[in-house]
């Protein structure tokens, strides 16, 4: 059973606390900067603390029940239109939620002392709190409305990151953000509108739709039309080709806490909402939308690589490189089949762990050379070689080496297309199938030769005797150690994730298979 | 030994269920060097040494203990299954005619599908609480054809590491580890654990004095736990987990010194030729997966191969697949042009990595599935199929390669390639025992020739170059000279040494030569294999002219390496005259007046024949005129080249190859030289052609339709959204557009007041336009449906 304490007031606290902090900050001064830390790290922590029990409290549910929503919370918010402030968890947010729980700790925790120009902790570390609610928020939400509230919550304090504490070009690329994510969050919209009132027009309750959307007999043709909305709203955050150039730009501007948000937890809305959303309410549509959503993720796949090829700057390059490695999480989901969605969700925790640490490199890489120019760099491995074994560990988690997360995502993603479910053309996603292979090439292409360019070799003459480049300094070490244990560890006890999210992931696989039969 | 073995003389010996331990004493190893051999203040190898005996011995205690086991079943004519399982008879179904002998006797091992598991323990949760769930042991055999007596069935202990996608009886499966003890894997654990350790007692000397010799020692270990890992692997998935491991270990240690440049050139392209052929391995995996009913598991996929329930066409794909793997994994023409330049690794590394051991785990993938390989390309009564051509072109086409390099490394090189050749091409006729045989003696002596190269260029000033820095040696340093010589007989198959015996099975296996009789007629490979055989015996006596005989050419005077050195290269010259003959032929063994059971004894361990996961494979019969014969091309090859090399020397003293030869009067022949100091150009179009156009012009394409398409688009929209909104703001009424749109907007301008210091209003216009046009859009939507 559910303890009863987080069962009335677990997701609620976890959601909103990272606010009451933010409230509290505003009224302190900010040139306290030290107080200003404090409270921010206190309250992450105070919600992971929270956030955690009530994880330990639902795996010790027991497996069985992890298919179900718990801790739901089911209150009247907006009667106009019947919106509800429902929420609860099951197997599939809980990794996500605690990806969250723990990222943004860590990336406060390197703020300590890596606050980007022009300074002022207060109000960065204010928008890292907002963020947090937004993202927590969404991963709990059951209701539409109120999914899209957290959804946009997300978007204003991103937005300010990248705009006041970016780099050169950090007012285009803020603008691109917010007006790219905003356009798909438009006809997200647009799709919800639709099938609340193709449905009935009394409920926004996800669970609820998708019981409508199978009662009333929406018609195929407005189903597919609805999940083309939501394919925009959350494939652009995604985000797919080819509309991913935003996130380029994006991360390369945003301040590395920024880049390590937006990779570990931002982009994985999306995947997200196209399982949790798109595929739970609408499977008839999911069907036919399949073969176009495992080919952009296979394009993705290679096209990103290649993407990844061109660039000459290892932040960039880091971007690109998660459009292909989101490539593999949307072929894994548009298989529709329990294994493909399972590695789906895998993946998205693992590209979390890992292209954020390899934004946590690249961020302090920059700190110290102020440059982020491959040609520029080298020899990493003898001027900081404990970071530089770092980068090695975690290019190797990325190009999915077996016993390091990062295989878990993407063989199983591969080993799913072979097969998807049924009323999906097998032989397309088994051109898919050798495609993602042979993509995976291009990853240990990429990331090697990344790892040649900047470990490798000798440091060059204007880095040589440069005093400033030192190897890891403290805050570095709390921030990073915890996300290289779970690369290890999922590497080798992939079950701890698998297990969780099966029983959701597999009623949605089946609504589809009885619905393919 | 004995104790070892239960009362009841058919059960498994208890070692077998203990043999993970071996596998994991070497990542201990790993994990104390990493972590603590600096902060101990031990040297590494204090800590790497012992493991690796201590692997050693348990991999003996293993081996003696697989001897006494299967001589044990051969004996007791019946095989008692310790436990029953009763629901999975389909995999065991009755053989279907023409892949199974009729007339064999045949022992179906049985494979459980854990049902057991799954049933019964509705509220003990196997892995909730993150533990591994144990799940039987399976070392049984439910039926035996008459004629008694057999090959024990492997034993293989499985623990579910996970399940994935629900329950086994609701289309899910399990992913298991575990250990599966067979003559093979045997064999393997034997040979890796037999070289490491040699290879570990000689870098103490080698790498001595390295600036990074910790790290040397610990991917020592880690390399020797991931293949000891993969050699024991009981699912497909975990041999693809140790494949990579050992490959990244191949990377990590290819590239020891990357400091240079070259090296980590050599450590990329060896990761990226064989990721390369992983993508067959993923792809061939993921087939046999689906096909064998979603297991993972090996003796299933093998059984199910060999009944027919997995249909030839299936198996023909998969292995074509997995044929990509190995070509990469196992340096094959035309994969392998990346083990050549892996030399640029330390020496030792290369005996261990790149010779003895890793390399031959694409072979050890072949045995591993035999079933799948044998049946799929249809090689019991074939003339020819794509592995037995592969093998073939990779042993004459390598071979001739080495006969142009200076470097004596990379002679070793592709010598290792061509033998590879060989035993894929032995594997590719259906002469399963030559191969895993050749793989056994070829790990003995082509890791005592690297070792003693290795000796060698200690002595030179670590030149590997044999024209510039060597010649003579053989006055300076004689235990590495004599060792070497031996190895080299060995490899060129000079009788009685090692590699006569399983060269001669191989080419008795092709079944062509008069009275063979192998599987089918294997004219080609036959002809390669011959022509290979000589060219072995050449290219290996130019080594021994070029290095140990004639007029030292380097500078300084060499000297004899150290016992650490020369103990190594001793025992295995030892094995290299020895180890072969525990495979002779019976016909040759009751000649000489041996007892009987002395003949194919390597096989009577190692061939799993007779039970139901491997397939009926023919034996060829050995043929002395075919030994005489084969061995009669090789000396005279040698034979040739020693006079080449002889007259040379007679005219200049220090010359090493001739300047105004045929060579270069004759257009063809000069044409063919420059082919092979090329290396048939692959590297050019590998590293030039592909590698080059992927990572510049096709990469550049790629992002600049990026930037100006894709991208180009975005603006060009964001572009006309604001001279859209200026219009629609001075031209239009706001009000003209619903309430919905002013709720949006409103909310919108209340954070374009925060953004205008940045933006000057700009976003609000577009947040305004969006939410118009959303608004507008579901109007729209729902009037339309």
């Amino acid at each position: 059973m559910e303890n009863a304490f987080l069962q009335d007031w677990g997701i609620t606290i976890m959601v909103f606390l990272p606010l009451v902090g933010a409230l509290i900050m505003m009224l302190i001064p900010a040139d306290q900067e030290e107080n200003h830390k404090t409270i921010a790290l206190g309250t992450s922590l105070l919600t992971a603390a929270i956030g955690f029990w009530l994880c330990v409290d639902f795996w010790n549910l027991g497996e069985a029940e992890w298919a179900n929503l718990h801790y739901v919370v089911d209150r009247n918010w907006i009667s106009v239109i019947n919106a509800k402030y429902l929420v609860g968890v099951d197997g599939i947010s809980i990794p996500l939620i605690a990806l969250t729980l723990l990222v943004v700790p860590l990336v406060i925790i390197y703020s300590w002392n890596h606050i980007p120009n022009p300074g002022n902790p207060k109000a960065f570390l204010i928008l890292i709190l907002v963020l947090h609610t937004g993202m927590l928020g969404s991963f709990v939400a059951q209701d539409l409305v109120l999914f899209f509230v957290f959804f946009e919550v997300v978007l204003l304090p991103m937005y300010f990151m990248i705009g006041v504490w970016g780099g050169e070009d950090r007012l285009y690329a803020s603008i691109k953000f917010f007006l790219y994510t905003l356009f798909g969050s438009a006809l997200m919209l647009v799709s919800f509108l639709a099938l609340y009132w193709s449905t009935g027009s009394d409920t926004f309750v996800m669970a609820e739709l998708a019981e409508r959307v199978r009662v009333e007999d929406v018609k195929l043709g407005t189903q597919v039309l609805i999940f083309g909305g939501m394919f925009m709203g959350f494939g652009i955050k995604v985000p797919m080709f080819p509309f991913h150039t935003w996130l380029p730009d994006a991360h390369t501007q945003a301040p590395t806490q920024g880049s390590v948000i937006l990779a570990a937890v931002l982009l994985k809305l999306g995947t997200y909402g196209f399982i949790r959303i798109a595929i739970q309410i609408l499977p008839e549509a999911a069907i036919e939308w399949a073969p176009w959503i495992g080919l952009l993720a296979v394009i993705g796949i290679i096209y990103g690589a290649l993407g990844c090829l061109a660039q000459t700057d290892m932040k960039r390059l880091i971007a690109f490189s998660s459009v292909a490695h989101m490539g593999y999480v949307m072929l894994g989901i548009a298989t529709l089949t329990d294994f493909g969605m399972n590695a789906a969700i895998f993946g998205m925790v693992a590209h979390g762990l890992i292209t954020g640490m390899l934004f946590f490199i690249a961020g302090s890489v920059k700190d110290r050379f102020h440059t982020l120019e491959i040609k520029r760099l080298g020899g990493l491995l003898l001027q900081a070689p404990r970071m530089g074994w770092i980068l090695g560990f975690c290019t190797m988690a990325s190009l999915g080496l077996p016993g390091l997360a990062g295989f878990w995502g993407e063989f199983p993603a591969i080993l799913a297309a072979y097969q998807p479910a049924d009323g999906i053309s097998a032989p397309l996603f088994r051109v898919y199938m050798v495609v993602a292979a042979i993509g995976t090439v291009l990853a240990a292409g990429y990331l090697l030769w990344l790892l040649q360019r900047t470990a490798f070799g000798t440091p060059s003459e204007e880095f040589e005797n440069d005093p400033e480049i030192h190897d890891m300094v403290f805050t570095e070490y709390v921030a990073w150690v915890p996300l290289l244990v779970l690369i290890v560890l999922f590497g080798f006890v992939p079950h701890l994730i698998f297990d969780l999210t099966d029983g959701t992931v597999s009623g949605f696989a089946d609504a589809v298979t009885a619905l393919g039969k | 030994m004995l104790s070892l073995f239960a009362a009841d003389a058919v059960s498994a010996p208890a070692i077998f269920d203990w043999v993970w331990l071996i596998p994991a004493i070497m990542a201990g190893s790993f994990l104390t060097i990493l972590l603590g051999s600096k902060r101990l203040k031990v040297p590494a190898h204090f800590i790497g040494i012992p493991a690796v005996i201590a692997c050693l011995v348990l991999a003996l205690v293993t081996a003696f203990s697989w001897i006494g086991y299967s001589s044990d079943v051969a004996h007791s004519g019946e095989v008692k299954s310790e436990e029953s399982f009763g629901g999975t008879a389909e995999t065991a179904g009755a053989p279907v005619p023409g892949f199974v002998d009729a007339g064999a006797p045949t022992v179906a091992c049985v494979e459980s599908k854990h049902g057991d598991d799954y049933d019964d323990d509705g509220d003990h949760d196997a892995f909730g609480a993150g533990e591994l769930a144990f799940s039987g042991e399976l070392e049984l055999a439910v039926e035996e054809g008459e004629g008694g007596g057999g090959t024990p069935c492997p034993v293989i202990n499985d623990v579910t590491w996970f399940s994935n996608g629900g329950d086994p009886e609701d289309g899910g499966s399990d992913i298991t580890v575990g250990t599966l003890v067979d003559g093979q894997s045997v064999m393997l654990l034997v040979v890796v654990t037999f070289i490491s350790t040699l290879v570990h007692i000689y870098s103490t000397d080698y790498v001595n004095g390295d600036r990074r010799y910790t790290h040397y020692f610990a991917f020592l270990s880690l390399f020797t736990a991931s293949m000891l890992f993969m050699v024991l692997s009981s699912s497909t998935i975990q041999l693809i987990v140790g494949w990579e491991l050992v490959g990244v270990c191949s990377f990590a240690l290819i590239g020891h010194w990357w400091e240079e440049k070259p090296n980590s050139d050599a450590a990329l392209k060896a990761f990226l030729t064989n990721r390369v052929g992983d993508i067959g391995l993923l792809i061939g995996m993921i087939i046999l997966y689906f096909a064998a009913g979603k297991t993972f598991d090996i003796t299933t996929i093998n059984t199910m191969a060999v009944s027919g329930e997995i249909s030839q066409n299936t198996l023909l794909v998969a292995g074509l697949c997995l044929m990509a793997a190995v070509m990469s994994k196992s340096g094959q023409f035309v994969l392998h042009t990346w083990l050549p330049d892996a030399m640029a690794g330390p020496t030792p590394v290369s005996a261990l990595i790149h010779a003895a051991t890793m390399v031959v785990a694409g072979v050890y993938l072949i045995g591993r599935l035999y079933a799948v390989f044998f049946i799929g390309f249809g090689i019991s009564g074939g003339t020819l199929n794509a592995m037995a051509l592969v093998g073939g072109i990779t042993c004459v086409g390598a071979g001739l390669l080495a006969f142009v390099q200076a470097d004596i490394k990379k002679v070793l090189a592709y010598s290792t390639v061509s033998q590879l050749g060989y035993m894929v091409l032995a594997l590719g006729v259906g002469a399963y025992t030559a191969g895993m045989f050749h793989l056994f003696t070829h790990a003995i002596f082509k890791a005592c020739l690297f070792l003693g190269a290795g000796s060698v260029s200690h002595a030179c000033h670590h030149s590997f170059d044999m024209k510039a820095d060597m010649g003579g040696l053989r006055k300076f340093m004689p235990k590495t000279f004599w060792t070497f010589v031996i190895a080299s007989g060995a490899l060129a198959g000079i009788p009685p040494l090692a590699g006569f015996w399983s060269k001669d099975e191989i080419l008795v296996g092709a079944g062509v030569w008069a009275g063979t009789d192998g599987n089918g007629t294997f004219t080609l490979p036959f002809i390669f294999g011959m022509m290979a055989a000589a060219m072995t015996a050449g290219y290996m006596t130019r080594v021994i002219w070029l290095t140990f005989f004639g007029d030292y050419r380097g500078h300084g005077v060499p000297h004899e390496s150290g016992p650490r050195i020369t103990t190594p290269l001793i025992i295995l010259a030892v094995g290299s005259v020895f180890a072969g003959f525990l495979n002779m032929p019976k016909p040759f063994v009751e000649k000489i007046g041996l007892p009987s059971s002395w003949g194919l004894w390597f096989e009577h361990q190692v061939e799993p024949a007779g039970i139901g996961s491997f397939p009926a494979i023919d034996h060829g019969k050995p043929s002395f005129s075919l030994a005489i014969v084969a061995t009669l091309l090789g000396l005279g090859a040698a034979f040739l080249v020693w006079n080449y090399y002889k007259a040379l020397y007679a005219k200049d003293h220090k010359a090493t190859e001739v300047t105004d030869g045929l060579m270069s009067k004759i257009p063809l022949l000069k044409a063919g030289h420059t082919m092979l100091t090329e290396k048939y150009y692959l590297d050019h179009l590998y590293t030039g052609a592909i590698a080059g156009g992927t990572k510049g012009p096709l990469a550049r394409a790629a992002y600049w339709f990026n930037q100006n398409v894709l991208d180009k688009t975005v603006d060009t929209a964001g572009k006309t959204a604001v001279a859209t909104g200026r219009f629609v703001y001075k031209y239009i009424d706001q009000g003209a557009i619903d309430g919905a749109v002013n709720a949006s907007g409103a909310s919108a301008s209340g954070g374009g007041q925060v953004l205008r210091r940045l933006q000057t209003g700009r976003v609000r216009q577009y947040a305004t336009l969006m939410f118009g046009a959303a608004a507008l859009m579901a109007a729209v939507f729902i009037v339309a449906i």
